[in-house]
């Protein structure tokens, strides 16, 4: 039972960060029709920028986050407007492509400047553990969950009802009715560009902080596709869901069985998926016209 | 030289079956065939290994771009594919005792069963899903060659013994030049039957499934057949790049078809043109050159600018996925058009077109 609870809130914390970072890419497919391979380089962006700006130049961490933040905006807008751009109306393949290339760049660029040595960062979530149904928790995992949860909730909150939100979701509907009705496609591909690249940024900070500052984050990254294919592809309520699923799913195969063996389940998970619902779990099925 | 070609006007089936029409086609194969035949004699071995890696991975990029160029199947899966080729053919060789060639066919045969298994998803999966449905196969088969404890008998790396052909065995002075000749004959092979292979109704068929396979399949294109075929065709060559790359590189660990190698060999099929098969020949040639260019560029510049040189593999990496993004951004259809653009100028010079 322990042992039990321990796995049950690292796996949600987990799941919480990949729900997070899930949902950046969910906003760039859901918007633009780009398939981001990048999204985890995009955690790795975030957490070493915020860790330039919170250890190296010691600024405050308010201070720090907005450096990220910014970082983050532009790194956003700057692919979006010189990369993503450029590629409008190329196939599927030259795409999923160009991301990977994006990829490439992006962690070069980050371990031409900090080497693949893991950096140690201060704690900024408090450190320690509570003790809940006899099992010990890590109280830094419990405010993981607690951050991304009201992270989740805001940007679900920013798609319903704010105007902004309402634009990307009609740009998302049918790019040409949103044009006639006078809202500016270009302003929401780069503003979800930059949306995605926050909400990056506070997974990866996160994660950071719960793990540590290294290159091991872009393969966390890479679970993203698990859960976006799990939840559909363009359902937020699907991502989290997914995320929760497959963080859960690696954390008690990890503990009960074998650690190795949790690095791919999410992959066999996504597979029996496919076969039964080849939309997803939460996917909307197309009907296809030649 | 004669007035331009403005067409080809066939007289004969004989002559439209020809594989090549023109006479300037016919000296530039020529020329070629002459420089690759002087190339074993010119070159140091430091090239030649450049080189005999270079056909090895012509081999799998033809194969890769069957798959991903001509049928429009998006595949991640190389690596392991090719892990699936090179450990077959080791295991039979050194294990079961079979010789090479016929191990080599037998790790050509398992390896388009395997991609046949991986293309089932494929019948009900497109784009992004078929992406990470092959990104799914290429982790478990990889998570199966780093834990399956037979494959390397537990030490984590297989040794493979030198080839030997129907009891020539390959000495250790001439290794590489008497490699580049078995290679080179293999990819030209591979050019061969896979360019002819498009000029049948089953290549044909590839093509229509890319373009549009609603259309395809109402056009009486058995849609599961084509796929499926597509990947057994496709992945038969990549099982027989990777078992010459067990029998050339000698030794194999998990290391060497990691996702990072399906990437590789995504960007080669990219670089060179996607549907073409002298695409997948120009990207397999210039994506090996390339680390090699990074590395000698940053010896000129390192002085100057010390972090290039001692950040190498990641100046190597981001050079990588920049001539990606370079490419697809500005001549998506890859070194292929640009070559097709340099004989239109000289073609139609003076004149624009």
């Amino acid at each position: 039972m322990s042992t039990f609870v321990t796995l049950l809130v690292i796996g949600l914390s987990e799941g919480a960060i990949l729900a997070l970072a899930a949902l950046g890419f969910v906003l760039i497919f859901k918007a633009t029709g780009v398939i981001n391979f990048a999204q985890g380089e995009f955690l790795l962006i975030g957490a070493y920028s915020f860790y330039t700006a919170f250890v190296i130049m010691q600024l405050p961490i308010v201070l720090a986050l907005l450096v990220g933040v910014l970082v983050a905006v532009i790194v956003g807008v700057v692919v979006e407007r010189f990369i993503l751009r450029p590629m409008v109306g190329q196939s599927h393949i030259s795409i999923i492509m160009v991301t990977i290339g994006l990829a490439s760049v992006l962690s070069a660029i980050v371990q031409m400047f900090y080497g693949t040595q893991p950096r140690a960062m201060p704690p900024i979530l408090p450190r320690g553990s509570v003790s809940i149904l006899g099992g010990s928790v890590p109280v830094n995992r419990l405010w993981a969950i607690v951050i991304c949860a009201v992270v989740l909730g805001l940007l679900t909150w920013f798609f319903q009802k704010s105007r902004h939100g309402v634009a990307m979701r009609a740009v998302a509907d049918d790019q040409q009715a949103a044009m006639t009705v006078g809202i500016s496609v270009r302003r929401v591909f780069a503003l979800s560009w930059a949306l995605a690249a926050i909400s990056a940024l506070i997974a990866g900070v996160t994660l950071a902080d719960v793990t540590a500052v290294e290159m091991n984050i872009v393969n966390f990254g890479l679970l993203v596709f698990p859960v976006v294919i799990m939840g559909g592809l363009d359902s937020v309520p699907g991502t989290i869901v997914g995320g929760l699923t497959i963080g859960l799913v690696s954390q008690f195969v990890s503990g009960y069985m074998d650690p190795g063996l949790a690095e791919i389940v999410p992959y066999i998970v996504l597979v029996l998926v496919l076969l039964v619902r080849p939309y997803g779990v939460f996917g909307e099925k197309r009907i296809e016209r030649v | 030289m004669a007035a331009v070609e403005t067409g080809r006007h066939h007289t004969s089936y004989r002559s439209e079956l020809r594989l090549w029409h023109t006479r300037p086609q016919i000296v530039r194969m020529a020329v070629l065939a002459v420089v690759v035949a002087v190339l074993p004699f010119v070159l140091d071995n430091y090239w030649l290994s450049l080189a005999n890696t270079a056909l090895i991975a012509t081999i799998g990029a033809i194969g890769l771009n069957i798959l991903v160029g001509y049928t429009g199947q998006i595949s991640l899966g190389q690596g392991g594919f090719l892990a699936v080729g090179a450990f077959t053919s080791a295991i039979l060789t050194d294990r079961v005792g079979i010789p090479a060639p016929f191990s080599i066919i037998g790790a050509v045969v398992l390896t388009a069963a395997v991609g046949v298994i991986v293309g089932l998803p494929a019948l009900r999966l497109k784009g992004l899903y078929l992406a990470i449905a092959t990104l799914a196969s290429q982790m478990v088969i990889l998570f199966i060659v780093r834990r399956w404890g037979f494959l390397t008998e537990g030490q984590g790396f297989l040794d493979v013994s030198r080839l030997e052909v129907f009891g020539f065995r390959l000495d250790r002075a001439n290794f590489e030049q008497q490699w580049y000749l078995i290679l080179l004959v293999l990819a030209i092979l591979a050019a061969f039957t896979a360019t002819n292979l498009f000029r049948t109704g089953v290549g044909r068929s590839f093509m229509a499934v890319r373009d549009q396979d609603i259309a395809a399949s109402a056009m009486g294109v058995n849609l599961t057949r084509a796929k499926l075929t597509a990947f057994a065709v496709s992945n038969g060559y990549v099982g027989l790049a990777g078992a010459l790359m067990a029998h050339y590189t000698e030794i194999l660990s998990w290391e060497k078809f990691t996702i990072d190698v399906s990437i590789l060999y995504l960007a080669m099929i990219i670089v060179g043109g996607m549907g073409s098969i002298a695409g997948a020949v120009y990207g397999a040639v210039f994506m090996t050159i390339l680390p090699v260019l990074v590395r000698e560029a940053a010896d000129v510049v390192g002085g100057a600018v010390p972090i290039i040189k001692n950040q190498l593999p990641a100046v190597e990496h981001g050079v990588f996925g920049l001539t990606i993004i370079v490419f697809l951004i500005f001549e998506p259809r890859g070194l292929n058009r640009i070559w097709e653009r340099v004989k239109d100028w000289f073609g139609f010079w003076p004149f624009r077109y």
